[in-house]
């Protein structure tokens, strides 16, 4: 067992280095996922997390390697918080053998097993019943990990939402259940789709804990996260979050965005997490002069190296196709 | 100079119509700037650029719809020159321009770009006759198959039941009991007077023809000395009673069948997805019938009989199909054939190989022969035995692996 | 030496579910009513009492989240067995068992395995009426990345069980209502685990061969005797799995005997019956002597009452009608 991670946030200038690097790495990496897709590089959905930045990252820095994390279709910028390598994702995307998922996901369906990321599960709801299983053989076998388990505010209209709450809720399971309200599920807005918007009230409910942050405001991400964790190891049983937060982008690239008025948009940009933590944490002399340039410049070469070890890749050969439909028989045992 | 193309925004975009450029030839744009609008089947899309410079050329009017991967406009890097004329007229000297021809987009190659076959595969060989043209002919595919394999025409075949002609009709026709009796395999009474020899003849050419159309054979023959065998026989019938007694053939059969048995490219089946070697030993026994016609059912499992074995199997065999009452097994699953002529005939013969099997073993007349043993000239008995393989399944090579080892197993006729 | 008993086959689904619980301690069992109840079918009757309420876990009624949970837990490393108390409840859980539990290997490029058994009960017969009736084994063993087994006979309601546990990917075993309650004699073997690829030859014969599963193989052995007092000789096989379909079996008794009937509670559109006789026609078509014969249950929603209910299923005089179709008699 490691150490479980301190509760409150130490706000020294490399803890804020490192919180700005992290948030502009998911964001020059996504930014080149739109371009390698418009070239035709990257194909299928494409689902940018541009905007929600501050959630993946606050969140993971709760997390230690020992804990779990199961992801949507929009899991770029949670797979590259958990430390999964760019070129690896990068690689993914493209479609490529070296990607993490062997090429096999694409962008949807992120997998890294050593990093304990559990995907990449492109069904609404879908993740929620298998974050609350990794954290059921976690009570069964005597573990204190917590299993992070994001999902978009739409997934509250599923069946699975509720069944999986209250399932947690009952057996006291150790999940962080993070609700990454970005106000659209493709493009119905929450007001139209669900019977109360306040959908941190849902896990009262099941009489679960829950907390409402700006999921703009990486710090206050980073607390409300580690309080909840800590709450979770502490043997409390599962806590939700909701992070009330904005995509910047359409749902995916084939999207017109025609369900939003764009002076919405701009006006969501304008206290963006990146903009905002720069600027406050520049106006309170954490980040230094030349911080900004140097991430950027580092991120750039990061960007640049995972494109090309991407764009360089192999594809697995066709004869592989049927492979990893199930397990071989001399790997089962 | 950096190309602007109409992107790809999800693989079902196939093309797009520019709506309206956003901004003007000559203005400044940075990465990530909204430089065009495109309508596109889900609706108007804002469209980015992905490089700093300066909007250069714009080579596709508002209004224009074109496929993904065409060049939108340019982007021209810092430095770089305005060039003169605006889009109406691209100038002829930027020669490496792509101009308006569209460019496929890099991941959805073009019709044009796709490989033809090079050749289509050839069409497998019709495994059975076409029906017969005078009436449509109702028949089952074991029929067919049955009727193609015996050579005949189905419209001379009596239809059973409900007009249909199965396997039952084809094999009463070709004069032999129907696949599949009641009660399992009990031979069925044959039609009195013996197998139907003019429908047999029919069946062997039919065979034959079609091993001597298809088959490319290669022979390999072996002149073996049977003195010691001869002895062992005479030896091991002097002190049994007639009914016991054992005849040259069944050593050879065994001995036939065992090496048969390590050489498994010549014992089995060609079918149409290639050859499929068999596990056991079914020895078809080439049997001349009074009349001139010719069988040669399968002695099952000849390789696991010892000589009593094989010469009691023979002795149920031979007279049966020579009063036509072969089981259809025995009609169907030899995996190769043994062609024996006996004492007093030719010295050597090569025989057809019986499709769809792969071998046939040919045995001249044992006869006293001049014979070196030790260095001295001695008359020894001796038999020439010829082996046809298949040469689509294997090569000579494997005939002379068959014949060494027949030489040494047809020496040890008491060998468990 | 081996000794035998003579059991239910819900004693031997418990026995087996006993064993399973007693032998690994990542085991455990999770469904509806699983615990103090003993399970909707009472296989796991007493089982609470002696493993304790973690290990033999009710759930809430919620399939998909209990379900999903099944497969979490078995990436966490425990041994679930999943019970689903009808098939028909099992469609609430599809998402879980097809978008998840069949995917995650392949979609994570190899990485990860999902060791989960769900078990869950079938068919028709106890006038269930058409809400907990139905036998949608198709559906399942449409899917790659998961097996699905159906076992028939005592030996295989304990023994597939131990071999489900033993595979590393998702293993449904589809258990027939209507068996739970017949006898049969279940010798007390060590290793009791059975061959989960193959299917097997319940009655040798000659000249018909009989395809079917679960429910179906009792009434097929019943066809194939009277047919038997007839002089017609009729092979019955018992698919046994139902993904992975063991076609060398099939094949073999099928070139053999030249003719071919489906017997098949599912519904005959789209079902189990059509593939089976589809890959006779791929891979025997000419040995064929007679069209294929499906006897499957009637197109309608399973009703209630009793005559209509056995109406709609396959039955004896269907089968033994069928065959002799083939025989053109």
């Amino acid at each position: 067992m490691t150490a479980p991670a301190d509760r409150r946030v130490h706000l020294t200038h490399a803890h804020a280095v490192d919180l700005l690097s992290r948030m502009t790495r998911i964001r020059r990496f996504e930014e080149a996922c739109a371009e390698h897709y418009s070239a035709g590089r990257i194909r299928g959905f494409l689902h940018l997390y541009i905007g929600e930045e501050a959630n993946a990252v606050g969140v993971c820095q709760a997390l230690t390697e020992e804990d779990a994390i199961v992801a949507t279709y929009r899991e770029h910028g949670h797979a590259l918080a958990r430390g999964l390598p760019m070129g690896e994702v990068m690689a993914e995307m493209f479609g490529k053998a070296a990607g993490c998922s062997r090429g096999r996901g694409g962008s949807m369906h992120i997998f890294s097993v050593r990093h304990r990321f559990y995907g990449g599960n492109a069904i609404v709801a879908g993740g929620l019943p298998l974050a609350a299983g990794l954290a059921l053989a976690d009570r069964m076998q005597g573990r204190r990990r917590v299993t992070a388990c994001f999902f978009g505010e739409g997934a509250a209209a599923e069946g699975e939402f509720h069944e999986t709450m209250n399932l947690s809720a009952l057996w006291k399971l150790p999940v962080l259940f993070v609700c990454e309200n970005n106000l659209y599920a493709m493009g119905t807005a929450l007001e139209i789709s669900e019977s109360n918007t306040d959908i941190a009230a849902h896990a009262a409910v099941f009489g679960m804990p829950a907390e409402t942050v700006d999921g703009m405001d990486v710090v206050a991400v980073e607390a409300a996260a580690r309080r909840a964790a800590d709450a979770i190891r502490g043997g409390e049983g599962p806590r939700f979050l909701e992070l009330r937060t904005y995509r910047f982008r359409a749902h995916s690239m084939f999207d017109p965005d025609l369900y939003r008025e764009k002076a919405e948009v701009e006006a969501w940009k304008t206290h963006g997490p990146i903009v905002r933590f720069t600027e406050w944490a520049t106006a309170t002399g954490l980040i230094h002069a030349g911080d900004v340039e140097t991430i950027e410049a580092e991120v750039a070469e990061e960007v640049a190296a995972a494109v090309a070890f991407a764009d360089a890749a192999p594809f697995e050969p066709v004869e592989d196709l049927l492979k990893d439909v199930t397990t071989p028989r001399e790997v089962a045992r | 100079m950096t190309p602007f193309t109409m992107p790809s925004l999800g693989a079902d975009m196939d093309a797009g119509t520019l709506v309206e450029w956003t901004r003007r030839p000559g203005d400044p744009v940075r990465r990530g700037d909204v430089v065009a609008v495109v309508e596109t089947q889900k609706g108007a899309i804002e469209i980015e650029v992905f490089h700093d410079g300066t909007l250069g050329r714009t080579l596709v009017a508002p209004g224009e719809k074109v496929p993904v991967g065409t060049v939108l406009a340019e982007i021209l890097g810092p430095g770089e020159p305005m060039p003169a004329e605006a889009s109406q007229s691209p100038a002829p000297a930027a020669a490496a321009e792509p101009g308006h021809a569209p460019e496929p987009p890099p991941a959805e190659a073009p019709p044009a770009t796709r490989v033809e076959p090079a050749a289509a595969p050839p069409a497998p060989a019709a495994p059975t006759p076409a029906p017969s043209a005078a009436g449509r002919v109702v028949a089952t595919p074991a029929a067919r198959r049955r009727a193609g394999e015996a050579g005949i025409d189905l419209a001379a075949v009596p239809p059973g039941p409900g007009g249909v002609i199965g396997l039952a009709e084809v094999e009463a026709v070709a004069g032999r009991p129907p696949s599949a009796p009641a009660g399992g395999e009990t031979p069925r009474e044959a039609r009195r007077g013996g197998p139907d020899l003019s429908g047999m003849r029919k069946a062997i050419a039919a065979a034959l023809a079609r091993s001597h159309r298809e088959i490319p054979p290669y022979w390999g023959s072996r002149t073996i000395d049977v003195t010691d065998l001869y002895a062992w026989l005479e030896r091991r019938n002097a002190e049994r009673p007639v009914a016991e007694r054992i005849l040259f053939a069944a050593p050879l059969i065994r001995a036939v069948a065992r090496a048969l048995k390590e050489s498994p490219g010549l014992n089995g089946h060609l079918a149409e997805d290639g050859f499929r070697p068999a596990e056991a030993v079914h020895l078809g026994i080439g049997t001349a019938l009074r009349g001139g016609g010719l069988v040669a059912p399968a002695l099952h499992d000849a390789d696991r009989l010892d000589v009593a074995g094989v010469m009691a199997a023979l002795s149920d065999l031979v007279p049966r199909a020579r009063a036509g009452r072969l089981r259809s097994s025995e009609m169907t699953d030899a995996t190769a054939t043994l062609s024996s002529l006996g004492e007093d005939t030719s010295d050597s013969l090569m025989p057809l190989i019986y499709p769809p099997q792969v071998a046939i073993v040919g045995c001249g007349g044992p006869v006293r022969r001049p014979w070196v043993v030790d260095g001295e000239i001695v008359v020894r008995r001796v038999m020439t035995v010829t082996v046809g393989g298949d040469h689509r399944v294997s090569d000579g090579r494997l005939a002379d692996r068959f014949l060494a080892r027949l030489e040494t197993v047809i020496k040890e006729p008491d060998a468990p | 030496m081996t000794t035998s008993r003579r059991i239910t086959y819900r004693e031997a689904v418990r026995q087996a579910l006993r064993e399973a619980l007693a032998s690994d301690e990542r085991v455990f069992l999770m469904g509806e009513d699983v615990g103090a109840y003993g399970g909707a079918y009472a296989c796991s009757l007493g089982l609470v009492d002696e493993f304790g309420t973690e290990r033999v876990r009710n759930t809430p009624l919620a399939e998909s989240g209990f379900t999903g949970a099944g497969i979490g837990a078995a990436l966490g490393g425990m041994r679930p067995i999943v019970e689903i108390m009808t098939v028909n409840f099992a469609l609430l859980a599809l998402d879980q068992i097809v978008n998840t539990a069949a995917t995650l290997r392949h979609m994570s490029g190899g990485q990860v395995s999902v060791p989960l058994v769900i078990r869950m009960a079938t068919g028709a017969g106890r006038q269930l009426a058409a809400q907990h009736s139905h036998s949608l084994e198709n559906w399942f063993a449409h899917v790659p990345g998961i097996r699905v087994v159906s076992p028939s006979t005592i030996p295989d309601a304990r023994g597939m069980l131990k071999s489900a546990l033993a595979d590393p990917d998702p293993v449904i075993i589809m258990e027939h209502a209507m068996l739970y309650n017949e006898e049969g004699e279940l010798e007390d073997a060590e290793d009791h685990a059975v061959d989960l690829d193959r299917a097997a030859v319940r009655r040798p014969g000659e000249q018909a061969t009989i395809v079917t599963y679960s429910a179906g193989v009792k009434k097929a052995l019943e066809a194939a005797g009277r047919l038997a007092d007839e002089g017609i000789s009729a092979e019955v096989i018992d698919l046994r799995s139902l993904r992975p379909l063991d076609d060398e079996t099939v094949m073999a008794s099928v070139r053999r005997t030249h003719r071919a009937v489906i017997v098949d509670e599912g519904w005959r559109t789209g079902s189990l019956a059509a593939e089976v006789a589809t890959r006779i026609h791929e891979q025997a078509f000419y040995d064929l002597d007679a069209p294929v014969e499906r006897v499957c249950t009637a197109e309608v929603p399973i009703p209630y009452p009793r005559h209509l209910e056995q109406a709609a299923l396959p039955q004896p005089e269907g089968i033994v009608a069928a065959v002799k179709r083939t025989l053109r008699r």
